[in-house]
């Protein structure tokens, strides 16, 4: 649903002064969230970029009441925050904001728990991929072929397909969002937020030190993200599958921007882009997203 | 029906009566110092080019461009970073990066 | 008052029903199940109004007690043995966040191999989180002290979370009268939960966030002080339970004859029902025996140990743990406060769940009283009740 920027009230969303590197995804992200919950959100953040993002006490440095938890279990404590909150009939809405390891490996059990107890959450997975705040490392959402501190030549595994596989646990609602595109993303947060159950946002976020490119560029390589089809964007609504705008545009692979032009923009895929079997493993790693896009887009999966 | 009633949703926020010290913040600016020292560039807007859009605003990760009552925009240079992407997704380029130069007279 | 014939673990749960908790969220274990099993009862036949998280993991149920609890709600879990282990990060966590929670813990050792019965190394490796942690001797405590923990971990001067622990199967399974007031009457005397901060969109609270060390050290300091404060209320919650209800324990510690005691056997749990008996034997013998039976082993009972145990000949602990490579943890604790002020004498007993009857009581006992009277101090740190068939061993083996 289109909105105007200008019906978004002038104010701060974010806060100034935070610990993010310059050009930091995660603080776009958080900017958004904001504009799309205002003041009924309460965040739950495990550890990761967003735990150091909030500086020193007593100030922190993002605008919302936060639960710190540890690594392995921020939908467990979200979990317990929704149904104190449902037994204080207090109708806010818990917030998980975890990045790559505390989502799709040490966090996944916790999620996959609330998934199938559809607990009343909102998860969001703010996808830099890899283990930005300890060095860079690599995770199980990291792509096939990215350089990172503990894979000097390229992943030699396949990104884990996170969002297809809690559209295969049934919960109301799942949806692919980026950075680059954020009235898409608080349209998804908004729709989320009017849904009871385990909502699954999954967010990609360019991080221009992990991933080697310039800070200003987060947004053009987010972008391009979309339009070269490497990072699909869609919504999956009690067993409605539906691309969104920005990415149903390139469902036809011809009318995608090239996909070197989204790697030769980043340093992490340098050694892909030199070597064809790496690049060929990236592209089938992309083209294997599309090709279950393709049957969900067929009603082939099962409705819940 | 007994009136300490414990569990009837009632919970009370109750100051600690012993010594206290606890992992408790609040939002607030600052909480990694004034970042606009980090910058090694500047974001100037030109306002004859700035068809407010408000992109720069919306993109901008440490809401340090800010929104003017006219809605055309101004700089937060205590807290900007200097990252740049104002300057990136501006249409009519009215934003230019500028280095930041320290020196007599700056 | 209604006796009523109930297991440790059913007594628990009672407890929890009457304390009205909100928020329940656990994941089963041997010999805890039966808990979470009557509280699920319980709140799906509307006897208790409270959502159940049935949770993946031990780890996830801590996080999601912790999380009602923070976000407001009185939130209750339990756990043993491995599952305890499993959750002992977020012990530290909840710990630290200083939000009162109330968890059993049904005393289990640890593998491998597999072994579901009693044995208090599991406790016993959580004394460092900053958790009060009580042990019960019979249902109708573990019953008691249920309630009582929500009473102390919410009191304003007290602020840490509490462990209610009971032996495995012989408490857990083991079917006892038990005394369960009334709602009204746990109504009146439970005050409604009060806690530091809430995590609400109006409180704005944010918890965790990184903190210089000067500040970080003074949380820690904040903790201890805390488990200062928490000594004074235990023992004005024993007082006041004692008058609402007509059971009183005696505080940190139960003084079962030793008063005029000479000879004291310190130890925790529900073989001190054993070690009473054999204290009431020694004395037919002429040996002035008594039992301390620590109810509390955080915070540590120093000022009983110092005030009551420094003039008696000598304090034998018995220990259901070993921190390998050391001493028994009760003991551990008992020589730092005694500091070689008495004949001080440690023993390793019933691991794995291993019985351990009045008569080893009472044996070692009268070794000990042998020894003391031939040597005039004695300090033994480290000694071995083995299992019968392998008792030779502990002469033969320096363990």
């Amino acid at each position: 649903m289109p909105f105007r920027l200008t019906d978004l009230p002038r104010k701060r969303y974010g806060m100034p002064g935070n610990a993010a590197c310059p050009g930091c995804p995660e603080t776009m992200g958080l900017r958004y969230v904001k504009m799309a919950l205002g003041d009924k959100a309460v965040l739950v953040i495990p550890a990761g970029c967003s735990s150091v993002i909030q500086g020193i006490a007593p100030r922190s440095g993002i605008n919302f009441p936060i639960l710190n938890i540890v690594f392995a279990s921020a939908a467990s404590a979200a979990s317990g925050m929704a149904a104190a909150f449902e037994t204080m009939g207090k109708d806010y809405q818990v917030v998980v904001w975890a990045g790559d390891g505390g989502t799709a490996d040490i966090g996944f059990q916790a999620l996959s728990g609330a998934a199938e107890r559809n607990d009343n959450i909102i998860y969001i997975c703010v996808d830099n991929e890899a283990y930005m705040n300890t060095g860079i490392q690599r995770s199980g959402l990291t792509p096939f072929g990215a350089w990172t501190t503990t894979t000097w030549t390229g992943k030699t595994e396949k990104k884990k397909p996170l969002p297809f596989i809690m559209i295969a646990h049934g919960v109301p609602y799942v949806a692919t969002a980026t950075v680059g595109y954020p009235q898409d993303f608080i349209d998804k947060l908004r729709k989320a937020a009017s849904i009871k159950g385990l909502k699954y946002i999954h967010l990609h976020a360019p991080c221009p030190v992990g991933w080697r490119f310039d800070p200003g560029l987060t947004v053009k390589v987010a972008q391009l993200a979309v339009q070269t089809g490497a990072f699909p964007l869609f919504e999956y609504e009690n067993g409605k599958f539906r691309l969104s705008p920005y990415s149903g545009m390139v469902r036809d692979p011809k009318r995608r921007a090239p996909l070197t032009e989204y790697l030769k923009l980043q340093g992490r895929f340098q050694t892909v882009l030199k070597d064809p079997e790496k690049l060929k493993g990236l592209q089938r790693e992309i083209d294997e997203m599309w090709e279950w896009i393709a049957l969900l887009e067929k009603g082939l999966a099962p409705r819940p | 029906m007994g009136t300490k009633g414990s569990g009837l949703g009632q919970v009370e926020v109750v100051e600690p009566k012993t010594l206290w010290f606890a992992p408790i913040s609040y939002p607030a600016p600052a909480s990694s110092g004034k970042t606009g020292l980090w910058r090694t560039e500047r974001p100037v807007v030109h306002l004859d080019k700035c068809i407010k859009c408000l992109f720069c605003w919306l993109y901008c990760p440490e809401d340090t461009i800010l929104r003017r009552e006219d809605d055309y925009v101004y700089v937060d240079y205590e807290y900007c970073k200097g990252c740049g992407i104002c300057a990136e997704v501006c249409p009519t380029h009215a934003i230019e990066m500028v280095p930041e130069v320290v020196g007599e007279g700056q | 008052m209604t006796k009523r014939a109930l297991t440790g673990n059913h007594a628990v749960a009672e407890a929890a029903k009457l304390a009205r908790v909100k928020v329940v969220a656990a994941y089963p274990i041997t010999p805890q199940t039966t808990i979470v099993e009557r509280l699920a009862e319980m709140i799906e036949k509307g006897e208790l109004e409270a959502k159940m998280i049935r949770v993946e993991s031990e780890h996830s149920a801590m996080a999601a007690t912790l999380g009602a609890a923070a976000a407001g709600a009185r939130a209750f879990t339990a756990t043993s043995s491995h599952g305890l282990l499993y959750m002992h990060e977020v012990l530290w966590w909840t710990a630290g966040a200083r939000i009162p929670v109330v968890m059993a813990v049904v005393a289990r050792a640890i593998g491998p191999p597999w072994n579901i019965h009693v044995e208090h190394s599991d406790v016993m490796d959580q004394r460092d989180t900053g958790w009060i942690i009580s042990i019960a001797q019979e249902n109708q405590e573990a019953f008691d002290l249920t309630l009582q923990a929500f009473r102390i971990s919410e009191d304003p001067r007290v602020y840490l979370p509490m462990i209610v622990s009971l032996d495995g199967f012989i408490l857990s399974h083991t079917v006892a009268p038990v005394d369960v007031p009334p709602q009204e009457d746990v109504d009146a005397w439970l005050p409604p939960r009060r806690q530091p901060y809430m995590i609400t969109p109006e409180s704005n609270v944010v918890m965790g966030n990184i903190a210089n060390d000067d500040e970080y050290y003074m949380m820690r300091f904040s903790i201890q002080t805390a488990m200062q404060a928490a000594k004074k209320v235990i023992d004005e919650v024993d007082v006041e339970f004692g008058k609402a209800f007509g059971r009183r324990y005696g505080g940190l510690v139960e003084c079962y004859l030793c008063d005029d005691a000479d000879y004291v056997m310190l130890l925790a749990g529900s073989w001190a029902g054993d070690a009473k008996k054999a204290a009431e034997q020694l004395r037919e013998e002429g040996i002035r025996a008594g039992v301390a039976r620590v109810r509390f082993i955080r915070p540590w009972p120093e000022e009983f140990i110092r005030e009551r145990l420094v003039n008696v000949k000598g304090v034998i602990v018995f220990d259901r743990s070993i921190s390998f490579g050391s001493y028994g943890q009760l003991f551990t604790d008992t020589a730092a406060t005694l500091y070689g002020q008495t004949s001080l004498r440690g023993v390793i007993a019933g691991l794995g769940g291993v019985d351990v009857k009045p008569e080893d009581f009472a044996s070692e006992v009268r070794d000990f009283v042998s020894k003391v009277e031939e040597r005039g101090r004695v300090y033994e740190p480290r000694r071995w009740l083995l299992p019968k068939k392998y008792s030779k061993l502990a002469e033969e083996v320096v363990a």
